[in-house]
């Protein structure tokens, strides 16, 4: 699969931009203070290069994205806060731009699936655990009755087995 | 005529499939046994003609036969061999033929190693197995027929994309198919059990085999695939989150789960319903993965509204099969009864927290994934789920899980003891507190969770090395004692604790790489030194190169570590003709775990080229863990107490009789 979204990602940047592709970050755009360049670079992977398929502005090698990361770091040498980075950059190219959506109804259910889907399983585990425990202990473990030949088959695999009362 | 022989063996493979489909349930309904074993005869010969099908396709590819369609968009008369072979699954229509390749592999495995299976078992496992076959036979010869001529052919093909010319290639796709398609023979076997109504533990026993050896497929399939993108893709990343990626990731977490429920199922008779879900939720995943990857939905929603055919058909698959087999376990499930009660803190306890957090962790790739498309398609909103929004998700619930790991083989059945367990696991969190200290004082003022993440992985090590030493008794008893019964362990037991390690091996690759990767970017021009992690790069010159089917730029660097010379490294950048695409030959350095890593940008007017140095501690170990977890689940499969009917020594059977309960 991965083939895919190499084969993907190479096309969608062939394609779209036709020209031999650049490296990502190349060295002139590095910031010359260190401590405001590691902001952009983190700053950098929070946002989405949106000509390619998923892939963040520090990845890419698509011109646009180069363009997002100049933006970036003329946005940090205004004194911007990472904050007010990422605002601009949405109200410029919208929520599209970010690869960790915000919060809000759109994306309610994005955000809520994985503690909701934790909360109901924990909870349908609970509910399961305490009506076992309320029934008659022969009840539950009732299997089905074994036709003579699965019987005859069963024993010979119990036979095969080592004993089982080791442990796995 | 090799192209219109693959095709008609396509068709009768078709025809057999279909015979196969309804002869053997007809068997079972009015039990005849002759009937039920058509499906065997079918199924090998089915394999037959698919196998055949597929030699004729490479066949064409080998021979660079351009009147078929398939060969000249793909293929190119200078290419290598091995990338003629390859390219035959390089592409849309070879992938599936490759796909139902695999798909009849194992319904012939079924057919050629079931004979202990009962008769009605069979018949309907293969029977299931023919349904998915005829739907992706249908699928390939009227939407994507590989064997399709071109009335004037052309006198050179268009090439394979060149960054599938690799031997990634070679190995990546058919792991990963043997692993996803792998999963359809639990799926069969589940929806068998649901026609049958029937299902008890030697039902887990059949399953489980063919579940592990799914699951080591795809656990490979994936790690290579990962390691193909770290060194192809050229800027060292090696996980992206990419929906293609997630698509492979959803089977294994589900398929993960799977294989630990019916250890329950095997050993207490508990879990019943629940594997049986599974079973069938880690196909439909496998499927769900093929409508992704093969609609061009992901690409754009818009890609997939203007040629749908293809789409639309797989589609409907996906309908048929998931809607089916959920229907299906809807009415049949709850006359499967329910057995083995056992205590919250217990083994089985232990291994449904494991199917929780996993489960969880598949519905988060799940909606991650898909929800960006859903929301496209409802409000025609657009958003973005990337890497940040899986990483913040995906902590807290391997954290949990990865704690959880060494406790789960300490616990009995049944009812366990928690502090017991906790005792026996006290070198283990010795350990990992001296690891968290360590790593602490040694990056003092660096990063503050990465320390505590070597930790855990430190602790899940020791915990699975623990687990084995409380096993043998370890300097408890005499140590010839002790290796005695190391010699004794069940193989499964090994395995366990191989695979749990590895989980603690990638994780620590994974911390080490993301935290304290050190980089170097610049313009180099010859005979300049850039300076990476303690290591020299002396830029020694650029040579122009002459491939079979493409011309590389090469530039060659001394390595040197304190003034002495390491290694000559020589990355490049290739320029393939055909399809006038260029590609960067990352130039990797291996020093124990760790890697040097260099991959080449553009040269600029005056004779520079833009270098990326890359320094990645210890990141080989992020794919040693899976090998390792893979090699654990090899030691597990090849136990005899999984290979059913294996004869049994005389001495276990003495045994087995005064302890079969």
């Amino acid at each position: 699969m991965r083939s895919r979204a190499l084969a993907a990602a190479v096309l969608a940047t062939s394609l779209m931009l036709g020209a031999m592709p650049a490296r990502a970050v190349l060295p002139d755009e590095i910031m010359s203070d260190p401590a405001k360049e590691a902001r952009a670079r983190e700053l950098s992977k929070e946002l989405r290069c949106m000509v390619c398929q998923n892939q963040s502005i520090d990845d890419s090698e698509a011109p646009l994205a180069r363009d997002l990361r100049l933006l970036v770091r003329e946005r940090i040498s205004a004194g911007d806060s990472d904050r007010q980075v990422i605002d601009f950059l949405v109200a410029r190219y919208g929520e599209f731009v970010l690869l960790k959506p915000r919060l809000n109804e759109h994306t309610l259910m994005l955000w809520l699936t994985p503690p909701l889907a934790l909360l109901l399983g924990g909870f349908a585990l609970w509910r399961l655990g305490r009506r076992k425990a309320n029934l008659p202990a022969g009840a539950a473990d009732s299997s089905p009755e074994l036709t003579p030949d699965e019987a005859s088959r069963l024993e010979r695999l119990l036979a095969a087995e080592s004993a089982p009362d080791k442990p796995l | 005529m090799i192209a219109e022989s693959g095709h008609y063996a396509l068709v009768l493979a078709l025809a057999l499939a279909l015979i196969q489909s309804i002869v053997p349930i007809v068997g079972a309904r009015w039990r005849d046994a002759a009937l039920m074993n058509v499906a065997r005869s079918t199924a090998l010969a089915q394999l037959l003609f698919v196998a055949a099908s597929f030699a004729a396709l490479v066949t064409l590819h080998v021979t660079s036969d351009f009147s078929v369609a398939n060969v000249f968009e793909n293929s190119h008369s200078l290419k290598p061999l091995l990338y003629k072979i390859t390219g035959v699954w390089g592409n849309h229509e070879g992938s599936m033929l490759l796909w139902v390749s695999i798909l009849a592999l194992f319904g012939g495995l079924v057919a050629a190693f079931g004979n202990n299976l009962p008769l009605s078992l069979r018949a309907h496992v293969l029977a299931v197995q023919a349904w998915v076959a005829t739907a992706f036979y249908l699928f390939i010869l009227i939407t994507s027929n590989p064997f399709l001529r071109i009335a004037n052919p052309p006198i050179e093909g268009r090439d394979l994309n060149p960054v599938l010319q690799d031997i990634g290639l070679a190995v990546h796709p058919p792991m990963l198919y043997l692993g996803y398609v792998g999963f359809s023979i639990s799926f069969s076997f589940a929806v068998a059990a649901l026609l049958e109504g029937r299902i008890d533990a030697a039902w887990a026993r059949w399953v489980r085999p063919w579940t592990l050896m799914a699951w080591i497929f795809l656990t490979l399939g994936i790690a290579m695939g990962s390691y193909w993108a770290y060194y192809e893709l050229g800027w060292g990343g090696w996980w992206f989150w990419d929906p293609v990626e997630n698509a492979s990731l959803m089977p294994w977490l589900a398929g993960t789960a799977l294989l630990h429920s019916a250890l329950v199922m095997e050993k207490r008779n508990a879990l019943k319903v629940w594997t049986v879900l599974l079973s069938i939720l880690t196909f439909s995943l496998s499927l769900l993965g093929t409508f992704l990857v093969r609609s061009g939905v992901l690409t754009s929603v818009h890609a997939f509204a203007t040629d749908p055919t293809r789409g639309v058909f797989i589609l409907l698959i996906l309908f048929v099969f998931i809607g089916g087999s959920l229907s299906l376990y809807a009415w049949r499930a709850p006359a499967l009864k329910q057995g083995g009660l056992f205590a919250p803190i217990s083994r089985e306890g232990a291994l449904v927290l494991n199917n929780l957090l996993l489960t969880t962790a598949c519905a988060t790739v799940f909606i991650g994934t898909l929800y960006p498309l859903a929301l496209e398609v409802l409000t025609g909103e657009k958003i973005s789920v990337g890497a940040p929004f899986f990483n913040f998700t995906f902590a807290p619930l391997f954290v949990p899980l990865l704690l959880a790991v060494p406790f789960g083989p300490l616990l009995a059945w049944k009812r366990g003891d928690l502090l017991g367990a906790a005792q026996r696991l006290m070198v283990a969190g010795i350990v990992a507190l001296v690891a968290i200290a360590l790593v602490f004082a040694w990056t003092y003022g660096g990063a503050t969770l990465a320390p505590l993440a070597i930790g855990l992985a430190a602790f899940v090590i020791m915990g699975a090395l623990c687990d084995l030493a409380e096993r043998i008794a370890l300097f408890r008893i005499p140590l010839s004692l002790s290796l005695r019964r190391a010699r004794g362990l069940p193989r499964a037991t090994w395995g366990t604790a191989f695979a749990h390690a590895g989980l603690g091996i990638a994780l620590i690759g994974i911390v080490c790489e993301t935290t304290w990767n050190s980089e170097y970017i610049g313009s180099m021009k010859p005979d300049d030194i850039a300076r990476v992690a303690g290591y020299e790069l002396r830029l020694d010159g650029l040579s122009p190169r002459q491939g079979p089917n493409f011309r590389e730029m090469v530039a060659q660097f001394t390595v040197s570590r304190d003034g002495e010379k390491v290694s000559v490294m020589t990355p490049s950048k290739r320029n393939f003709t055909t399809r006038g695409a260029s590609t960067t030959e990352a130039a990797l350095l291996t020093r124990g775990a760790s890697q040097l890593y260099i991959s080449l940008g553009d040269t600029t007017a005056d004779g520079a080229i833009a270098v990326r140095i890359y320094h990645k501690p210890l990141v080989l170990m992020i794919w040693w863990g899976p090998v390792l977890m893979a090699f654990g689940g090899l030691l597990s499969l090849s136990d005899r107490r999984l290979r059913v009917g294996a004869p049994k020594p005389a001495k276990a059977a003495a045994r087995a009789l005064q302890a079969a309960e």
